[in-house]
């Protein structure tokens, strides 16, 4: 074989390595600390150059000045004040306009239509306007968020989820899943990811996050005859398993010990906190989100004032629900940690109750 | 004169014209195909193609494997809706999965798992009839039947995975799906399910002898390679000369560490070594879920899985707490 031959083979094989190894792997430094006792493997990775980009995304909004809590109450002043009536005027317009920067896009804003997007600007108490409802389930919501165990004294506000838009960049619904004649559908078998782009579910969210179908899927006994979970099960927990560890840019052994996953007793307590948070995604989409489908199918593109189109809806007709990255996107305490809840104390108070503050059928 | 050159080497084995192998026994088919020689496969080993012994289990075989092969890519294709760019761009995560487990050892539908098992019964039928056919054709060659039966513990390994345990478990859900990076994630989601099988102590042995084989070969090749120059591929007539390329290489060793394997005895190691990897791996998957149901609790049990030090204080299971969420 000439050496021309060779010389082509040596730049073909250059090539398939380097298309293999350019896309998949990260470029070092990556630094790993360990976090058990030694030889466990407990360690955390992370490269320093990917983790600055990603607390980047995660800047908190400068605060505007805190308002005084003297005067009137909000109820007395204005109609159908039903969540926010314990508040002073000042704390009520405060809130007003920190939710209409943190939820309505940037270009109503600029067009001077913040306030149209959830209100009838002839009759501010009217609830016609459909976004009014939601938000005010919204702020409920808030509430129940706020009092949760998983979320502690960090707290959350709207902009941990919204960031400045009125759907939150990273929501989930029922994927659109080819239904044929020779193989019925499997819901896996197709890149996941959410599943980190394995093989898994495509939607591990349906199941584990708007159901409540059992995650523990490992044998509290050594001997058989006392679990009877499948296969099949196992990589459902874990592709949900998947998602939480990108969603929150960590490794398996931030939960879980590295010997046995189900063992509690060995775990680092974060595992609690996941504990608590998978159960305040389930009531967030279950109690919240859901309940609200019938006002997003009425406006599948949103209010009239929304700018741009922007689908309320999956594929599927379903609402766009929460999951871990809603708030987490890619670090372990949203917004890098940041209590933002203390600097809006309006957020403290919203009432409890009515449970549904208006009627859910589109007007 | 021409030599082996170490790692790849310059010469073709070929002889002028194709030699037609050696006469078969009678009850014999002739052998099939006009040999010729090719080039590339002459670096890599002997340069000539053919002739090839089909015989009608061969025939079968390959009848079987193409039917197999066919159902798993037509379902694959049938699972993207019959879109070609799908197929070739999802092509390792697609996959024909077994019958769910609400079917147990019945035959489902055949769009639920069905097809499973009409494509496993046609691969393992075209396994079993290329075994049959290495043992044949060892026979007929006046061979031992090393090459079947080494074969045959790979069989014993893939029929545990697929046959052997789902029939103890009592489902067929248990088994292995058709699929690249789908029958990854089942062995991923295996050991999870069964509580980590690196406690598993047939899986250790079975690590032993694949990477103990693995070393083995690597020993053994670098040391044929490295005695080419003497020409010690040739390795019976060495073995019976002093200053030979054999005697050279078991001086090699036993300088390095005291010890060293025959030219016989390194094949022998070399067998059992690789054959003992899928005997001990299908082990160790014929007593997961049917024995041991934990492998973890199981080695705390038998207190073989040591207590290491906490680092942090212990948590409690939030479930157990009275009036919490499910």
């Amino acid at each position: 074989m000439s050496s021309f031959n060779l010389k082509v083979g040596a730049a073909v094989t250059a090539l398939v390595l380097a298309a293999i190894l350019v896309p998949t792997f990260e470029r070092p430094t990556v630094r790993t600390e360990q976090g058990g006792f030694r030889g466990t493997s407990m360690g955390s990775v992370e490269n320093p150059r990917l983790r600055a980009q990603v607390v980047a995304r995660n800047q908190v909004p400068e605060a505007p000045e805190a308002a005084d809590n003297d005067g009137d109450r909000a109820s007395a002043l204005y109609e159908n004040v039903q969540l926010l009536g314990d508040l002073s005027n000042a704390q009520f317009l405060r809130l007003m306009q920190a939710m209409t920067e943190w939820v309505v896009p940037q270009d109503v804003r600029d067009a001077g239509n913040g306030c149209a997007y959830c209100h009838n600007l002839d009759n501010l108490a009217s609830d016609e306007v459909y976004t009014k409802v939601v938000s005010r389930r919204m702020l409920q919501m808030v509430r129940t968020i706020n009092n949760h165990p998983h979320v502690g004294e960090t707290g959350v506000t709207c902009y941990t989820c919204h960031r400045g838009r009125a759907v939150p960049a990273e929501v989930w619904a029922a994927p659109q899943l080819p239904q044929h004649g020779l193989q019925a559908q499997t819901g896996q078998n197709r890149v996941s990811r959410p599943a980190g782009y394995s093989s898994m579910l495509v939607d591990p969210f349906s199941p584990y996050l708007l159901r409540d179908e059992n995650i523990r899927v490992i044998s509290g006994t050594s001997l058989p005859r006392y679990n009877t979970t499948s296969i099949q099960a196992t990589e459902g927990t874990y592709a949900l398993m998947m998602h939480m560890s990108s969603s929150l840019g960590v490794n398996c052994t931030f939960c879980h010990n590295s010997r046995s996953f189900a063992e509690w007793a060995q775990s680092p307590p974060q595992r609690v906190t996941a504990w608590h948070g998978i159960r305040m995604v389930r009531e967030v989409n279950m109690s919240y989100i859901e309940p609200l489908t019938p006002l997003w199918r009425a406006h599948p593109n949103g209010p009239p004032e929304a700018g741009a189109p922007l689908a309320r809806l999956g594929p599927m007709g379903d609402a766009l629900k929460v999951n871990c990255s809603t708030c987490h996107r890619g670090v372990n305490r949203p917004l890098n940690g940041v209590p933002m809840l203390r600097d809006y104390p309006e957020l403290r108070v919203i009432r409890d109750g009515p449970a549904r503050s208006a009627a859910l059928v589109p007007q | 004169m021409a030599e082996y050159q170490n790692i790849f080497t310059r010469i073709q084995v070929r002889p002028p014209v194709p030699y037609p192998g050696v006469p078969l026994p009678p009850d014999n088919d002739a052998r099939d195909g006009k040999p010729r020689f090719v080039h590339l496969f002459g670096r890599l080993g002997d340069a000539q193609v053919g002739p090839i012994y089909l015989g009608y289990t061969g025939i079968l075989s390959l009848l079987c494997g193409f039917i197999a092969i066919e159902i798993i890519g037509l379902n694959m294709l049938a699972s993207v809706n019959w879109n070609p760019v799908q197929f070739i761009r999802q092509l390792f995560w697609l996959a024909l999965e077994p019958p769910p487990p609400q079917y147990g050892l019945r035959f489902p539908p055949m769009r639920e798992g069905g097809w499973w098992l009409v494509a496993g019964f046609f691969l393992t039928l075209s396994i079993l009839l290329w075994w049959v056919r290495t043992y044949r054709r060892a026979r007929q060659l006046g061979m031992g039947t090393h090459v079947a039966w080494a074969f045959a513990a790979a069989i014993w390994l893939y029929l545990v995975l697929g046959f052997i345990r789902p029939i103890a478990m009592g489902s067929w859900s248990e088994a292995v799906p058709f699929g690249i990076f789908p029958h990854l994630d089942w062995t991923a989601a295996f050991s999870i399910r069964y509580g980590n099988l690196f406690y598993n102590p047939f899986h250790a042995l079975s690590i032993v002898f694949l990477y103990g084989a693995t070393l083995l070969f690597a020993m053994h090749g670098a040391t044929i390679l490295a005695l080419g120059r003497y020409g010690g591929e040739r390795e019976i007539e060495l073995t019976l000369d002093r200053g030979t390329a054999a005697e050279r290489g078991g001086l090699f060793w036993r300088w390095t560490m005291g010890f060293n394997a025959t030219f016989e005895s390194i094949h022998r190691w070399a067998w059992w070594f690789a054959v003992l990897c899928p005997i001990t791996g299908g082990i160790g998957i014929l007593l997961t879920g049917t024995v041991v149901d934990n492998w973890y609790l199981w080695a705390v049990d038998r207190h073989f899985a040591p207590a290491y030090p906490q680092l942090w204080a212990p948590v409690a299971d939030p479930a157990l707490t009275q009036g919490a969420p499910r």
